[in-house]
């Protein structure tokens, strides 16, 4: 090889490792830190597709406040908290000051870790600053099982008979 | 009937920008001095009419007109004038009409401050100018009216502004960001008009550098201002999110600093042609990408504007236009650019060039980061959220390789250089970084840091190794003292804008890697200490304001019995808004910040939930910036951009163009 071809060759080298490197790091941190929705009934019932959250994984979960149900420890800043959406609920324990916006029947969004099949330990808890606003991602969700919840074509099949 | 003028007063605009970007155009093709020469007033006559409109919004905010829909749903009688004059942008309508007033102010500074340039040039840059004037004003009057009526029943009171947009760090934070998004626009308009002209040469990158430095400037100071107001206005204490819309103004940072840098190759040594081309292309097309994301709704951020889908959608045509365009223009004509690389490995422009590979590996891991939520929901695979650690250990390994080549990169001479003679100036710096960085991660903080050791060092590399090419530099001709006096501005520029970068960095290790964080439950009369900080909570005490209900909590701070400073940290309630607000309490120090804010009361109806932060350097973060800034304008202000005037210069400079 002459020296022009080396250099070259050279520098592709290097590039090419760059890209990898840099390629290699993206992936990586993002599956360190991609973190999933699910709504409460997600997480009892498992998604659409079957997947449900395994214990340990980090997740972000969003739903409504279950009016009534929020403990505060008389001593500390921790507090528990049920999540809901139309189904099940799940309960949410976090240390720390709550939003402003944070209120009974109000739509939240967490994030956190699950610590077994109905419990999430939170280490953010977000709520927007708008009466009326519910977070999209929980819209969404509360559409989407909603429709389930009236009458499947099995039902009314049943019905029919 | 003053707001019909206002709104005519924009149509009229319209009509002027279309012909704009038309005539000039046409004329340039033809070679026709009439209509070439018919820029400069048609730039003038679409400023001003925007101008009209705008101070007439203005004046229906200041005396509450509220037959206004935008201004009845974004104002109220009981927020105080300036606030109400603010208000104006404090929601989608109007600052689009402030975005389209400041791209119309850099038409007319193109027109004013492009005596030395060709006519043909100008008629170009100020057409293509003009065409994006055109999306952004049909955008407004199709979609986003600010002048739109609630009559014959309009409201008694409005709805008042959103309370966190209602602070001093707001009324300047958007007009300098679009100042900045806005401003990319220019070096935009000087890759297409030359482009389209085919002629690519050193003089396109010595008119484009000032305009997109001045861009740059003015998003670095944007970012910051919007830094340093989420950090005391959201009361979350910290300084940077990774929110979706942050990251929508850092990308288009990242190129712009790329292509700064890129110009500088480009007017310097005439290579990087066409790679410059498409930063300034791309530059100016994230910044529409932010606004596409921002404004369209279709992310979930704590900025995001009322959203409407016509909006996102025309927004998404707008984009399309612009950057197919623009990009079918590069494919077309930029193959014709040819530029003999005639450098080796080791030389000035290598080194630029891998400052724009790891700027750009930067801005491709933002994209990504932001983008990837979208696609992964789009394509069915649930909604996810990527966070901050994502971007945070990445920037933090480009980062490494990013300040090393920042440090030997300006003592690398232009197209071949040895590295031999950089050896000891490297080993020296390198000790001098790695001990100074010992020293001050031992003694500033309680353990040691692994990360915030070489954030330090990385700094101290920068600091030291551009230390040692002031003194080569200014020792090279004369004495030190003598030599440092006749260093020309864009030198000093180049200094700053380094050093801005490391003590940057030096903030965020420390802020990063030293933060305390505390909620506590406090009750009036029980203190909290926090390293050698005792805080002691005084009280709640009642305070209202103009529009909104608030009380005051008053800590008092002392270190190691010694009176610091008292704090009041304040909650506020807005009435019409309906909404809650925490004013944090800041004790502001060079070496720290200790920062109060109110959480809710507690059942007991005694005690508070309480943050207490203890933020090391984070002020260094924004002085970084702003130092950064300086250097900006310095480097616009060097002489070498102050372009000949005379008719004698401008021959000669034509001649060197031919």
């Amino acid at each position: 090889m002459n020296p022009r071809r080396k250099k070259r060759l050279g520098i592709i080298l290097a590039i090419f490792f760059g890209i990898s490197a840099t390629v290699g790091l993206i992936v990586y941190a993002l599956n360190q830190n991609m973190d999933l929705f699910y709504t409460p009934t997600e997480i009892v019932n498992g998604k659409p597709d079957g997947t449900k959250p395994e214990v340990g994984q980090r997740l972000r979960i969003g739903g409504m406040v279950v009016v009534g149900s929020v403990k505060r420890d008389q001593d500390s800043l921790r507090v528990s908290f049920d999540l809901a959406d139309v189904g099940p609920k799940v309960t949410i324990y976090y240390d720390g000051i709550l939003p402003d916006l944070f209120r009974e029947g109000q739509g939240i969004v967490a994030q956190g870790v699950l610590k077994n099949a109905t419990t999430i330990e939170a280490f953010e808890v977000l709520a927007k600053h708008d009466e009326e606003y519910m977070p999209a991602e929980i819209a969404e969700a509360m559409k989407k099982t909603h429709e389930p919840l009236q009458y499947s074509t099995e039902q009314k099949e049943g019905s029919a008979k | 009937m003053i707001a019909e003028i206002g709104h005519f007063a924009m149509i009229l605009s319209l009509g002027l920008a279309v012909l704009l970007s038309v005539l000039p155009l046409y004329g340039a093709s033809r070679n026709n001095t009439m209509l070439m020469n018919s820029a400069r007033p048609l730039s003038w006559g679409m400023f001003l009419f925007l101008a009209v409109s705008f101070v007439i919004l203005c004046y229906a905010f200041y005396t509450n007109d509220f037959t206004l829909q935008y201004v009845a749903s974004n104002s109220n009688t009981q927020l105080p004038w300036y606030y109400r004059i603010t208000a104006v942008w404090g929601a989608h309508e109007g600052s689009l009409l402030l975005w389209v007033l400041i791209q119309a102010g850099w038409t007319v500074a193109v027109a004013t401050f492009s005596r030395g340039m060709p006519q043909e040039s100008v008629a170009r840059v100020l057409a293509v100018m003009g065409l994006i004037t055109v999306g952004f004003l049909l955008f407004i009057i199709v979609t986003s009216n600010p002048f739109i009526r609630t009559l014959p029943f309009f409201p008694v009171d409005g709805r008042d502004l959103n309370p966190l947009l209602q602070d001093p760090g707001l009324i300047i934070h958007p007009p300098m960001l679009y100042m900045g998004y806005v401003g990319f626009s220019v070096a935009f308009s000087f890759a297409i008009a030359s482009l389209m002209s085919g002629r690519l040469d050193t003089a396109w990158a010595r008119w484009s550098r000032p305009w997109t430095i001045a861009a740059w400037l003015f998003l670095t100071l944007g970012i910051a201002l919007g830094s340093w107001w989420a950090y005391y206005e959201l009361g979350w204490g910290g300084w940077w999110f990774w929110d979706p819309v942050e990251n929508a103004s850092f990308m288009p940072w990242l190129a712009g600093t790329a292509l700064m840098h890129s110009l500088a190759v480009t007017e310097k040594r005439g290579t990087f042609k066409a790679w410059t081309v498409l930063l300034a292309l791309s530059a100016f097309s994230l910044s529409l990408l932010g606004t596409f994301l921002v404004r369209s709704g279709i992310l979930v951020s704590v900025h995001a504007f009322a959203s409407d889908p016509a909006r996102g959608m025309f927004i998404l045509g707008f984009l399309v236009f612009v950057i197919g365009g623009s990009l079918l223009l590069f494919a077309v004509k930029g193959a014709a650019v040819r530029v003999r690389g005639n450098f080796d490995l080791v030389s000035r422009e290598n080194a630029l060039l891998g400052n724009n590979i790891i700027l750009i590996a930067a801005l491709v891991v933002v994209l990504v980061g932001t983008l990837l939520p979208l696609v992964h929901k789009q394509i069915g695979l649930g909604s996810v959220s990527i966070g901050a650690p994502f971007f945070d250990m990445l920037f933090f390994w480009l980062m490494i390789p990013f300040s090393f080549l920042l440090g030997i990169g300006p003592l690398i001479r232009w197209k071949r250089d040895n590295l031999s003679k950089l050896v000891k100036p490297m080993i020296i710096s390198g000790a001098i970084s790695v001990g100074l960085a010992g020293l001050f991660v031992t003694v500033l903080a309680d353990h040691f840091s692994g990360t915030a050791f070489v954030g330090w060092m990385m700094a101290i590399w920068i600091i030291s190794m551009h230390g040692f090419e002031l003194y080569e530099r200014a020792t090279h001709r004369h004495s030190f003292k003598k030599g440092i006096t006749k260093l020309q501005r864009s030198h000093w520029a180049m200094m700053l804008g380094h050093i801005g970068l490391a003590v940057t960095v030096i903030g965020i290790a420390m802020v990063q890697n030293y933060s305390i964080e505390r909620d506590v439950r406090l009750a009036p009369g029980e203190s909290f200490q926090l390293n050698e900080y005792n805080f002691y909570f005084e009280g709640v005490r009642d305070k209202d304001g103009p529009n909104y209900d608030g009380y005051i909590a008053d800590f008092e701070i002392t270190k190691e019995g010694k009176y610091i400073n008292t704090l009041h940290a304040e909650k506020r309630f807005y009435t019409t808004a309906k909404s809650m607000m925490t004013e944090a309490a800041i004790d502001r120090g060079v070496t720290r910040d200790l920062y109060i804010a109110m959480g809710e009361r507690l059942d007991d109806n005694k005690s508070w939930a309480v943050r207490i932060y203890y933020k090391p350097f984070v002020r260094w973060i924004w002085a970084g910036s702003l130092i950064m800034s300086i250097g900006g304008a310095l480097a616009i202000s060097d002489r070498r951009y102050r372009f000949r005037k005379t008719a004698k210069n401008d021959k000669k400079l034509q001649e060197q163009e031919a």
